[in-house]
């Protein structure tokens, strides 16, 4: 026993001393108890990896028998293995440094001790999510992220659009939620358990399906999960609205390890989806699809955390593009450098933000290289990262996914490569309008004090050198076999190239003829207002569905049910009472002499039916 | 055709039937009357009457029961007349009338 349980409690143990008296405590003790309860949760996950090293087999604890009815049995149970363990280290890792940024980006909002509170609640559900060693457990950290999530979206609740937007994001998980039930009972009704490592090696021996079947279904329903907690076609529409939280949380839960959890969680059930190819097509062409749509999408934005939205969107396509043709180790790889890189950026945005006091267009920045310049450097840092620039950690990942999808099928891979031009753009078009040109707000902009800029150091020579010290794919070898992709130069080249190139077009188009994007866009007129608009999805979604759903449940469901139905049965009854009371009470008259008149005429009526049936049976006998 | 039976006493039902006429004053007196007093007096008339026919179905059957709840009603009637006779005082102190029509307080 490595005590195992202590990795996710520490947090918890933060969220309740918080929750229950942050709101006596000083702004210094509430940091102190959150930073402090993430830092022990990091380093006893140190611990015990130091501890269960090398981490062969995976390493479990059994805690209690948790739910037992009939053929059900549900233990509590952590384990950790290869996977797990990398992704501990990730979300404690990142969390931790964020979680210092917080101390400083938060420090003059009221409910402080609130925020943290939340913080610690998800890394407690968090950390759950990835130590479960069952469905059901990861389930409920699964559904506690989300609530954290709504949580925290909806931090700055007096704000209608913040509030609108933690209701989103939440009923479009509820939606994702949905498919995850469902192949949860599906998988109880294949296998008869919901134990990792039983149902793994169950599915181990099966045949592969190359039709529609129970393993097909039970993927595609994991797949519609994920999509919702990762933000995939069709349901990624909440992940960019989710940004009306505080940075930090856009940082740590919409970008760095909430979003990755069904990332993590296809390539934790690889076991089943390699028995499902079709599935496997479909979460590849999901990804591709998401990872187009999104990058294309952050071109057109203007707000800074808005682009960074829909380029964790892309990324996280990226992510399950890798799953789906079987790089599982890639996609992994890639979750841990785009935690550092899209830590960094959102972390370095909210830097921007806070020097330029909470303005969030980048059409009022620019020119903040010589204002801010530490955040300038770590921003660079991860904008070389993101864009592919050989050697940081970005390229490292993104050329063993591509490498491997190339093997799949070149189509997808060009298409790809195309998308990775499109993100170093997007990226680059960013730093461009807020670092270089002429600044166009009106505020003073001031540097960031150390508490936050330390972390987005740390975060810089992660997502610099973050590739290369820590081999993924070497790593998760004894859990996903090794990727078909092996090492070709040409395509490296490629790639490398692709992100190159995107930075030299926004260069062309921002610095150097800084006209130009206007009228590229005026040029392609309907197009630009396309994309602009993010293809109109949302007005879409809410033609669609949304309306069509309230009008439903307005007419059906509220007019007609339960004003009409349930009420009128309801008032009918209260009013039929009402009614036969008011003729009693004419009785009541509070006259003595009619009471006893009523008494007198009750007795003559039961005298007389008396003797009539007296009379009646004395006739039968 | 055997002789009818010689009656030896006043038969049952010429107690039932005064009985009844006495208990219909009573209630026509409770009924109709306005003073509270009369309408004391006719509900120690409805007592009697009940007493009457207990009485007369005690002798009748030859049983005891009767005269036992004829004794009880007298007790409860005592001490009805006691506290009765009691409120009637009070009342007649508080109101200085005893029409029923006008002590209607009861009435909301």
């Amino acid at each position: 026993m490595h005590h195992l349980w202590l990795i996710p409690f520490l947090p918890l143990a933060g969220f309740l001393v918080n929750g229950l008296f942050g709101k006596r405590f000083s702004k210094g003790i509430v940091s102190v108890v959150a930073i402090g309860s993430v830092a022990l949760s990091f380093l006893w996950v140190l611990k015990c990896l130091m501890a269960v090293a090398p981490l062969e087999t995976p390493h479990v604890e059994r805690y209690f028998m948790w739910i037992q009815s009939g053929s059900l049995a549900i233990p509590f149970e952590l384990a950790v293995d290869r996977l797990s363990a990398i992704m501990l280290m990730v979300v404690t890792g990142v969390g931790l440094l964020i979680h210092i940024y917080a101390s400083g980006y938060m420090h003059d909002e009221d409910g402080y001790y609130r925020f943290y509170a939340f913080f610690n609640l998800f890394m407690f559900f968090m950390l759950t999510l990835v130590l479960a060693n069952n469905f059901l457990l990861l389930f409920v950290g699964w559904e506690g992220v989300g609530l954290c999530s709504y949580l925290l979206i909806g931090y700055y609740f007096v704000k209608h659009s913040a509030s609108t937007a933690g209701n989103k994001a939440f009923i479009v998980n509820r939606i994702g939620d949905f498919g995850f039930s469902l192949a949860m009972f599906l998988i109880f009704i294949a296998f008869g358990t919901l134990d990792f490592p039983k149902v793994f090696e169950a599915a181990k021996a099966l045949p592969v399906e190359t039709a529609a079947g129970m393993t097909t279904a039970i993927c595609l329903l994991l797949l519609l999960g994920a999509a919702g907690k990762s933000a995939q076609i069709p349901l990624y529409v909440w992940l960019p609205d989710a940004m009306e939280g505080p940075t930090p949380v856009s940082a740590l839960i919409h970008a760095a390890t909430m979003v990755t959890a069904g990332v993590y969680m296809v390539a934790r059930s690889s076991a089943l989806f390699l028995k499902a190819p079709v599935a496997m097509e479909t979460v590849a062409w999901v990804g591709l699809a998401t990872a187009v749509m999104a990058a294309t999408i952050g071109i057109t934005q203007f707000d800074i955390k808005k682009v960074y939205a829909y380029s964790t969107v892309s990324q996280l396509g990226y992510m399950f593009l890798a799953l789906g043709v079987g790089a599982f180790s890639a996609g992994i790889w890639h979750v841990v450098t785009h935690a550092f890189f899209k830590a960094l950026l959102f972390l370095g945005a909210g830097s921007v933000i806070h020097a330029l006091h909470h303005e969030q267009d980048m059409r009022h920045m620019g020119g903040l290289r010589q204002k801010i310049p530490i955040t300038f450097a770590v921003l660079t840092c991860a904008w070389l990262a993101i864009s592919g620039v050989p050697f940081t950690s970005g390229w490292y990942s993104k050329e063993a996914i591509l490498g491997a999808v190339h093997h799949h099928s070149p189509l997808m891979y060009w298409i790809g490569v195309g998308t990775a031009a499109v993100t170093a753009f997007y990226v680059s078009r960013s730093m461009f309008m807020t670092f270089f040109g002429e600044y166009r707000g009106h505020a003073h902009p001031h540097e960031s004090p150390p508490v936050m800029w330390a972390p987005l150091a740390v975060l810089a020579v992660l997502s610099l050198a973050g590739g290369a010290l820590f081999n993924v794919p070497h790593i998760l070898e004894p859990i996903f076999p090794a990727a078909h992709g092996e090492h070709d130069i040409m395509l490296e080249i490629i790639g490398s190239a692709a992100g190159l190139l995107g930075i030299g077009i926004a260069y062309v188009m921002y610095i150097a003829s800084p006209g130009m994007p206007a009228s590229i866009a005026a040029s392609l007129g309907g197009v630009y207002r396309l994309v602009y608009n993010k293809y109109y999805v949302d007005e879409a979604y809410d033609a669609t569905i949304v309306r069509p759903l309230v009008n439903s449940s307005r007419g059906a469901l509220w007019q007609f049910g339960d004003v009409w139905l349930i009420d009128g049965v309801v008032n009918g009854i209260g009013g039929f009472s009402r009614w036969i009371g008011g003729g009693l009470r004419l009785l009541q008259s509070g006259s003595i002499r009619s009471y006893a008149a009523w008494v007198v005429a009750g007795a003559v009526i039961f005298i007389i039916a008396a003797g009539v049936i007296g009379g009646a049976q004395g006739g039968l006998r | 055709m055997p002789p009818l039976p010689i009656p030896t006493a006043v038969p049952l039902t010429y107690y039932l039937i005064l009985s009844a006429i006495l208990f219909a004053l009573g209630v026509a007196g409770f009924l109709f009357r306005r003073s509270l007093i009369t309408i004391f007096m006719s509900i120690e008339l409805m007592l009697n009457a009940v007493n009457l026919t207990f009485v007369a179905f005690s002798y009748h059957h030859k049983q005891v029961d009767g005269h036992l709840f004829t004794f009880f009603v007298m007790v409860v009637a005592a001490a009805e007349a006691a506290v009765g006779l009691a409120i009637i005082l009070t009342v007649f102190k508080n109101r200085g009338t005893l029409a029923v029509d006008e002590i209607d307080s009861l009435k909301l």
